[in-house]
């Protein structure tokens, strides 16, 4: 498979996630394991642009797939303009959660530009879903934040996206 | 100031200082960088995933670490069969209570200086299981699906034993030994004879459930031994402590272990000590090599305690004024023989309202289960639920609005202890927060309706006392280029402690804030420091502010006969522009790097303690905070939804405006979870915690948080080092009640049991 274009094996051991292989055989630990169930998002990972949680996944399954982690977000030292923006808006305190709250990010603006829609779309059959504070809101309470940086996560996001996701 | 707008001279501390005799120089005026918005230092690095976390680290022979815990809650273990794990594949050690190294109880939190165990129980040592979760077994593996998989195959039978209910223990508490430290019961006349003499009264009772800190990084440890010397990257809320319990477990010197903690995945009182630490370091010592232990989220259930639940009793009597003549805060919490938490829930009771008659007073029931922990504003968080419920309820009772009945009940001086507070300007803070909540335009209860919602409005009062812990020092190293770093064995778990101090030593010693690095994490410094009570930024300030004393002393007396500052002492100069200069004639200055230059120096290093906490006894010292919340109910199905929130804080200086707002509006959050969703779902026939995961256990996520509005009065304290008094825990408190108060005001429904659920409304 592709880690942020680097081409890398699959693992032997089938029983492998994706996210430890991501953890303990490539040693990029930017991707977390808060509770290894899909219950706290903070393994998100984007793979072919789509958000994936990587502790709910085998590694052995991604043969051929492109996966971008945090550490492939940004290039050359420098920030992806929603890294900026988490920090500008204290988007994190602790900053476990934040890889995840990023690459979760990345890949729901792709969601919405695609206009899939959320429970709190009104109107399910619509093409085209408006991004909105509480379509952004639902969209990401896949991630937890136990610090409670949500209302700066939601600035982040909204600053960066808001304009070109509607 | 960094753009080179001159500074002010920051005066040095007279030697004998301690905050009782005058204030910090940096509480006289507002400064520079102090209040201003400073993003996290450590920011770049945490939005980048880089910052290395206890599970990323990795060492030579690393081997994996899986645990197995009990399913019983009391007896003892009578079958114990390892083969299978033993003979399957990368297995590296079993480690069961035969074959663990004879180690120590470690000394229990609290009963010395560096204490951190959670528990004071034997870990491993023989075949008795005290709590359902106990571990029983570790498995070290080359890899982490081999530690798993061989886990698995441990057979493990039990002679069992029924455990202790609460409903039957509750027949016979116990008084606990103390409440943190100070005396369970307060009496001040007989508060029991006024309530009944009183015109008008409340006598209710609340309940309060389990609660779990769930931080979202895991518990982990990576660690070695080095000979009798032992290694660990840990997720650490104290380093020192550590340090040092580990010490005693193990029969070496604190001096032996090496505690590196730089960033937490999230603390809030969890972060301590707990038996995976002693588990692997034993196993690591057996097997000879290092290990890591990363607790899955089932196992931070079952290892780390958490809140335990509260049964209060809340009285008030009032006359027709509304004025206290008696006030009554007692009640019962679940705890263990071993550990010594029982949820301080009477504490707001005894500093917060004038009344002719006070009394509060705890008692604890001893069950057979994990040892319950300190959990983010341990005892304030579910005691302002019950006692600012119990005020609104008052209210009520007397038809007058409950902030003027509270405005009515202000004190002059703290009610239990008489003494004078430090500072209190909570009633600014009410009335601040009124304003901007535009609490005017409230409904009576349950007549105002939007659709299928009930909306109603709330408020109650938040407290944290002010913390600050003895044995505080800190280093500062000063090079020839001007910069300095301060080393404090402090942990930043998300609150901005590293940002937050390189303001303050930046602004104290005239560097920008580009020029002054924070070092912490780590055992190897100096002094003792502890994320908790809300201390740290007051504790480090205190130590930073010695530590100062000392560099200036020292750099007086490098400075050369021809320096613009001989013959000057530390008394009459200040920290300004990069350097020195005389209070008195600012143009007396000489930048720290000319003074290095000129002595030959490259750096100075200078490390001191700060002054004992002598304002804690002298003051009665608390952040308040007057908490506002809007709710809806759903008519039909009974679900709360929480629209806005305000708090309006009274809690010293803040220092940085904006890493204080996370802090606020993160316990504001945990307290909305408290509020609606929070519990730990205990069986009280197996002991058992049957929701152990993110799944069952609800948090507030995004959409559960409406936008969350701040304020705070900013008024220094004159007794706190820096001026600030602490807010890392006040957030989470006055929240339940506000809620609850809210759901009242919407729906005319009175909830008195925690969390507010629907089925409560329906």
């Amino acid at each position: 498979m592709i880690i942020n274009g680097r081409e890398a094996p699959a693992p032997a051991d089938a029983r492998v996630s994706l996210l430890d292989f991501l953890r303990e055989h490539l040693e990029l630990y930017g991707s977390k394991k808060g509770c290894n169930q899909g219950a706290c998002g903070a393994c998100t990972v984007l793979v072919d642009g789509e958000r994936v949680l990587s502790c709910l996944a085998l590694a052995v399954q991604y043969e051929d797939r492109e996966v971008t982690t945090i550490e492939g977000l940004s290039s050359g030292g420098g920030l992806h303009p929603l890294q900026q923006a988490f920090i500008d808006h204290d988007g994190f305190q602790c900053g476990y959660c934040t890889p995840g709250q990023i690459c979760s990010a990345v890949g729901m603006v792709e969601e919405l530009r695609r206009g899939v829609p959320s429970y709190v779309t009104d109107d399910l059959t619509a093409t085209d879903v408006a991004f909105g504070h509480d379509e952004l809101r639902e969209r990401m309470s896949g991630n937890l934040c136990r610090c409670g940086a949500y209302n700066g996560i939601v600035d982040a996001i909204t600053e960066v996206y808001a304009e070109q996701a509607s | 100031m960094s753009n080179g707008e001159t500074q002010r001279a920051v005066a040095t501390v007279p030697e004998d200082w301690t905050p009782t005799n005058s204030p910090d120089p940096l509480v006289r005026a507002k400064h520079g960088l102090i209040g201003a918005q400073v993003s996290r230092l450590d920011g770049p690095l945490k939005v980048r995933g880089e910052a290395r976390f206890a599970a990323e680290y990795v060492m030579d022979g690393m081997v994996y670490a899986a645990l197995r815990y009990s399913t019983i809650a009391r007896g003892r273990i009578t079958t114990l069969d390892t083969s299978a794990a033993e003979a399957a594949a990368g297995v590296v050690l079993v480690m069961t209570y035969p074959n663990a190294p004879s180690m120590q109880p470690p000394p229990l939190f609290l009963t010395g200086p560096k204490a951190a165990g959670g528990a004071n129980l034997p870990v491993m040592q023989d075949d008795s299981i005290h709590w359902n979760g106990e571990p029983v077994a570790i498995v070290l593996a080359e890899t982490p699906e081999q530690a798993d998989y061989a886990a698995s195959l441990i057979e493990v039978a039990y002679e069992s034993s029924p455990p202790r209910t609460f409903e039957e223990a509750r027949a016979h508490p116990r008084t606990p030994d103390s409440l943190v430290g100070q005396a369970v019961e307060v009496l001040v006349g007989d508060a029991e004879a006024a309530l009944i003499d009183a015109p008008h009264s409340v006598d209710l009772t609340y309940r309060t459930p389990r609660h779990n800190h769930n931080a979202i990084e895991p518990h982990a440890v990576t660690l070695a031994w080095d000979g009798e010397e032992l290694i660990v990257h840990d997720a650490s809320q104290g380093v020192k402590g550590h340090a040092w319990t580990f010490a005693q477990v193990f029969g070496i010197d604190e001096e032996q272990v090496h505690i590196t903690s730089p960033y937490v995945g999230g603390g809030f009182g969890g972060k301590t000590l707990w038996s995976h630490h002693l588990i692997g370091a034993a196993a690591s010592k057996l097997a000879g090599r290092p290990v890591r232990v990363t607790l899955s989220r089932e196992g931070v259930y079952r290892l780390v305690g958490g809140r335990t639940n509260t049964e209060q009793r809340v009285a008030i009597g009032a006359d027709d004024d509304g004025r206290f003549k008696s006030l009554i805060h007692t009640g019962i919490s679940a705890m263990t023989p071993y550990n010594g938490l029982a949820e301080q829930f009477t504490f707001p009771a005894r500093h917060m309202y004038a009344t002719e008659t006070l009394k509060t007073d705890q008692q604890v029931v001893d069950m057979d289960m994990l040892a319950n922990s300190f959990m983010r504003a341990p005892g304030e968080s579910v005691g302002t639920f019950a006692l600012e419920s119990a005020i609104d309820e008052l209210a009520i009772e007397l038809g007058m609005d409950p902030i003027e009945l509270r405005l009515r009940n202000e004190p002059d001086k703290d009610p239990s202890t008489g003494l004078p507070y430090s500072s209190r300007h909570i009633v600014d803070a009410w009335r601040g927060g009124a304003d901007r909540f535009g609490w005017e335009h409230r409904a009576e209860p349950g007549t105002r309706r939007e659709g299928e919602w009930l909306i109603g409005t709330g408020c109650a009062l938040g407290t944290y006392p002010y913390h600050r812990f003895p044995g505080g020092a800190a280093r500062i190293t000063l090079d020839k280029t001007g910069h300095a770093t301060v080393a404090v064995p402090a942990a930043d778990m998300g609150m901005g402690t590293s940002t937050t101090q390189a303001i303050v030593t930046a602004e104290r010693l005239g560097l920008p804030l580009e020029r002054v690095a924070i070092a912490y994490g780590d055992s190897s410094f100096p002094g003792n420091l502890l994320a908790g009570g809300s201390s740290q930024t007051a504790s480090i300030a205190g130590a930073v502010i010695s530590a100062q004393r000392a560099l200036v002393e020292q750099l007086l007396a490098l400075a050369s006969d021809e320096s613009t500052l001989a013959g000057l002492t530390a008394d009459e100069v200040g920290g300004r522009d990069e350097g020195l200069c005389e209070l008195a004639d600012p143009s007396r200055w000489q930048s720290y790097a000319e003074i290095l230059r000129q002595a030959g120096r490259d750096e100075v290093t200078v490390e001191a303690m700060a002054s004992d906490p002598a304002e804690m006894q002298a003051y009665s010292m608390h952040s308040c905070g007057a908490i506002f919340c809007q709710v809806r109910v759903n008519a039909t199905t009974g679900e709360t939804r929480v629209d806005r929130v305000l708090g309006s804080y009274d809690c010293g200086r803040i220092i940085n405006a904006k890493t204080a707002a996370s802090q606020f509006r993160g316990g504001i959050i945990m307290g909305l979870g408290l509020a609606l969703m929070e519990d730990t779902n205990f069986d009280e026939r197996t002991g058992r915690i049957m929701n152990p995961s993110l799944a069952e256990y609800h948090v507030p996520v995004h959409l559960d948080v409406p936008a969350i509005e701040l304020m705070w009065t900013d008024i220094p304290d004159p007794y706190a080092p820096a001026g600030a008094r602490g807010i890392g825990e006040i957030g989470i408190t006055g929240v339940g009640a506000a809620v609850a108060n809210a759901v009242y005001n919407a729906t005319g429904r009175r909830v008195r049991d925690l969390p507010i659920t629907l089925d409560k409304l329906l």
